[in-house]
């Protein structure tokens, strides 16, 4: 069973790495600038995974969770 | 659009569930029904291939977000077999039929299997498409299999290869062409894709290919016969030949559907046999083949991850839209690919090219951008390890700007040498209008003429 799904859009993905700084252990950079992640991750990377699409500055992750909003 | 209208999209995977959305988030309320051949909800494909035979995500774990309210019917494991036009139905594979009102075809390609069916049968052998072939192979490659055979150094083939060496398997590519990913990138850009190949303990084997598979008394694959008469001790052999587009279940249907694709207009709408234009049969992703004004109207099938989902945006836009409110999908074609610790990114075409330049960053260093032109005009732009100069390519194409390309930029590459781009002869190629794309917002998007460069 998967708790979040996620995707990124790989051509707009720029490797501004804001998403691997906020959920390490969901993305990761593999290289210079290729980006890897886990598109279902456990429900203890909701939080992470929020605030890592809600960073992302050229809003390449989409997600089924609700949009964060900072302050929340 | 009236809530009495049924639409059917055959294809449960990322052009079809995007559509989905898009007719949902345009006030679609109408019955909306998913056909897809696989037991599983939609998923992404592009992680097969990298992450999952990484290690870094299970295969289950590639199923795509989509909005909650899709509200849509989903027939799963089941497969389209006939479109009758007569009737407006889908005939499926388990006997029933689906009516509709407006059909979207999204079934999208397979990988294409070893010709010899029982060459293919053997245990060791695999292709990668479906999230249950990477699963498998993944079981395989983690047992620690003594040599791997990648066939075909295409981007598939050449990203398993990849993956088998970051594993510490031992690992050969055979490549008929003369180098890997040659077609898609010409001779100029492949060499250096040869080189990464090389720098990282792959065995690569250009102008070669694989004549035979054999397998052992209990049926395993053991080992492999090259062209020149070489053979090869080999325990597993990815078969990466390319695809094949699901348009079997079309035959009889009266569509321009064959193995090229299935015809359409710029807006999404499926050609007849005829050439005239349907009313309410819409092509989607791999599967269709669609004019390109910025590449001389020819007809593009790309299997591109974003191709897919612009044309799904636009076919849904387009099944609920009437006459001027169609929009056209003229998105600049792209994609992505990462192998040997580098990201490749591409804009463009640029098998739609004669010359080739390198204009940023440097090749020894594998960060590097690379320009190809066609009579003059920027046509693409190809970057390793150097996506974030692509949006600025882009505006280049969609503008029709001059080839070589004249700018003073970040980085420049010494020497700035133009060169052939090492691809078959574009000069069969049709030379039209030279047009250039305008407007910002989707709505807004239109061609205009522009004159060539002197």
């Amino acid at each position: 069973m998967i708790d979040v799904k996620l995707v990124v859009d790989l051509n707009r993905c720029q490797g501004y790495a804001q998403c691997v700084f906020l959920a390490p252990d969901v993305f990761t950079l593999h290289g210079e600038e290729a980006l890897l992640y886990d598109a279902g991750p456990a429900d203890g990377e909701r939080e992470h995974v929020s605030q890592a699409a809600a960073a992302c500055p050229v809003h390449a992750i989409t997600t089924d969770l609700p949009v964060h909003h900072d302050g929340e | 659009m009236g809530s009495d209208v049924r639409i059917v999209i055959v294809g449960a995977s990322l052009a079809g569930v995007r559509a989905a959305e898009a007719l949902r988030g345009q006030g679609f309320d109408g019955s909306l029904t998913l056909i897809g051949d696989e037991p599983y909800e939609p998923y992404d494909r592009p992680p097969l291939s990298k992450a999952v035979l990484l290690g870094i995500m299970p295969p289950d774990h590639a199923a795509l977000p989509y909005r909650s309210d899709l509200d849509a019917k989903w027939l799963l494991g089941v497969r389209a077999t006939t479109l009758d036009l007569e009737n407006n139905r889908v005939v499926l594979s388990d006997g029933d039929a689906v009516e509709f009102d407006k059909v979207l075809i999204a079934t999208g390609v397979r990988a294409r299997p070893w010709s010899n069916s029982s060459e293919a049968a053997l245990d060791g052998v695999f292709t990668v498409r479906t999230c249950d072939d990477s699963r498998r192979l993944n079981e395989r490659l983690s047992a620690g299999p003594r040599h791997v055979l990648v066939i075909g150094a295409g981007f598939t083939g050449s990203e398993i290869a990849s993956v088998c060496r970051e594993r510490g398997l031992s690992v050969t590519v055979t490549e008929r062409g003369p180098a890997p990913l040659v077609g898609a990138l010409g001779g100029v850009v492949a060499a250096v894709a040869a080189d990464m190949q090389r720098d990282h303990g792959v065995d690569l084997r250009t102008g070669v290919t694989v004549t035979g598979l054999d397998g052992d008394s209990d049926g395993r694959l053991c080992r492999a016969h090259l062209s020149g008469g070489t053979a090869l001790d080999v325990d597993v052999a990815i078969v990466a030949q390319g695809s094949i587009r699901n348009t079997d279940w079309l035959a009889g249907s009266g569509l321009a559907a064959g193995p090229r694709g299935v015809t359409c207009d710029a807006g999404c709408r499926a050609f007849d046999i005829n050439g005239i234009v349907t009313d309410n049969v819409f092509v989607a992703g791999d599967v269709a083949r669609q004019p390109h004004p910025l590449y001389d109207y020819q007809l593009l099938a790309l299997e591109h991850w974003g191709n897919a989902i612009g044309q799904a945006e636009v076919a849904a836009h387009n099944m609920i839209h009437d006459g001027l409110r169609r929009r056209p999908h003229l998105e600049i074609p792209a994609f992505w690919s990462s192998q040997f610790g580098v990201n490749i990114k591409s804009v463009g075409i640029p098998t739609y090219s004669d010359q080739v330049v390198i204009t940023q960053g440097s090749v020894a260093d594998r960060r590097f951008v690379a320009a190809y032109g066609f009579r003059g005009r920027v046509t693409a732009a190809v970057a390793f390890n150097q996506g974030k100069w692509l949006d600025f390519y882009r505006g280049l194409i969609e503008s029709a700007a001059e080839f070589p390309p004249d700018f003073d930029v970040m980085d420049r590459a010494d020497p700035f040498e133009v060169r052939p781009s090492e691809l078959p002869d574009p000069a069969v190629l049709s030379h039209g209008p030279t047009v250039a794309v305008t407007g910002h917002l989707p709505t807004e998007r239109r061609v205009e003429f522009v004159s060539l460069p002197k």
